[in-house]
């Protein structure tokens, strides 16, 4: 099925995108409404949020340039030793900047 | 407060939302449908990815699940929240995951990794969030791209530094770790054979699952009365 994206069809191709994006962001906690919050369910929660993020990163520091690369590891870097969002990410994107510039 | 607390990437997430603003009148969105497109589906990766499908015709079923794909992430991003979710009345828990995405969620769940509830962090930090997606789609749809070449400045990479940054400011346990080289793995090796946008969910799950067979000591004790603290 196809929608023409005249007035009235891109009225429904938004309305459709918005409902299946209500639904990922509702439907996680929908579930767990009927999963009884175990020690072992806590622990899974909670490995699984921090692996959220690893996973969005790994790939992209694996197909973005030299300067992904350099953004990822001076951040990395810089949040172990100061532990400051801010200073880590204001350094990562000086690095992403200053190797795409020199390099 | 916490409306404050996400200004900083706010500023990034203007210059994505004018990327996107730009794109979407050059494939053929009036000003009016891109700027109903931000408000109402709030989620940048998936409404770049419908640009691309965007002709004369839509299919909607590849529509459906490009859209689905690259924004069930946030399916396990709001299960991760449910312990504390759950404590509050049905109508605030949807209400709060209305602005759920993923700078204001990598914030409430590495503070919630350290001891502490922080929900007010999706309500002010989503809403900061939002109208700059507004404002950044507006400026790009009746002003263009606002800058050249904003990979110059290394700006396509703010978000990726912050949640890293997130990642590595919670716990760091022996378990976490172990987790983490597998949901990297994982991750990649999805994102190489699997089909497109399946990879943060496999790596996350797969992440997952070693919290799930690998319990921290003294975990078992805990009851669910004090999942909350329960590290």
């Amino acid at each position: 099925m196809a929608i023409e994206t005249t007035s009235l069809g891109i009225l429904g191709l938004v309305a459709i995108m918005a409902l299946v994006t209500l639904v990922t962001r509702f439907g996680g906690v929908f579930l767990m409404s009927f999963v009884r919050i175990s020690p072992r369910i806590e622990s899974f929660i909670n490995t699984m949020a921090s692996s959220v993020l690893i996973a969005i990163i790994v790939p992209m520091a694996v197909a973005g340039d030299m300067g992904a690369l350099a953004a990822l590891v001076a951040t990395g870097v810089t949040m172990l030793v100061v532990r400051k969002p801010l200073a880590a990410i204001s350094v990562g994107l000086v690095a992403a900047a200053g190797v795409r510039y020199f390099w | 407060m916490e409306f404050f607390r996400m200004l900083p990437i706010s500023f990034f997430v203007v210059a994505f939302g004018a990327a996107f603003g730009l794109a979407a009148v050059q494939a053929g969105l009036t000003p009016l449908e891109s700027l109903l497109m931000s408000t109402t589906v709030f989620a940048g990766a998936s409404q770049f990815a419908a640009l691309d499908m965007w002709g004369t015709q839509v299919s909607v079923l590849p529509l459906v699940a490009v859209v689905f794909a690259i924004n069930s992430r946030h399916l396990l991003m709001g299960a991760s929240l449910y312990p504390m979710l759950k404590n509050v009345s049905p109508g605030k828990r949807y209400g709060l995951l209305l602005l759920l995405t993923d700078a204001n969620w990598a914030v409430s769940a590495q503070e919630y990794q350290n001891g502490r509830h922080n929900l007010e962090v999706i309500l002010g930090g989503g809403l900061v969030i939002w109208l700059a997606w507004l404002v950044g789609t507006a400026l790009g749809v009746y002003f263009g791209g606002l800058l050249q070449n904003p990979k110059a400045l290394g700006l396509d990479m703010v978000l990726g530094c912050f949640l890293f940054s997130m990642a590595l400011g919670g716990r760091k346990t022996p378990r976490v770790l172990v987790a983490w080289v597998v949901a990297g793995a994982a991750s990649l090796a999805a994102w190489k054979w699997l089909p497109p946008n399946m990879h943060v969910v496999v790596g996350a799950l797969a992440g997952g699952a070693i919290g799930l067979f690998w319990l921290e000591p003294g975990a078992r004790k805990t009851t669910e009365g004090e999942a909350g603290d329960g590290h």
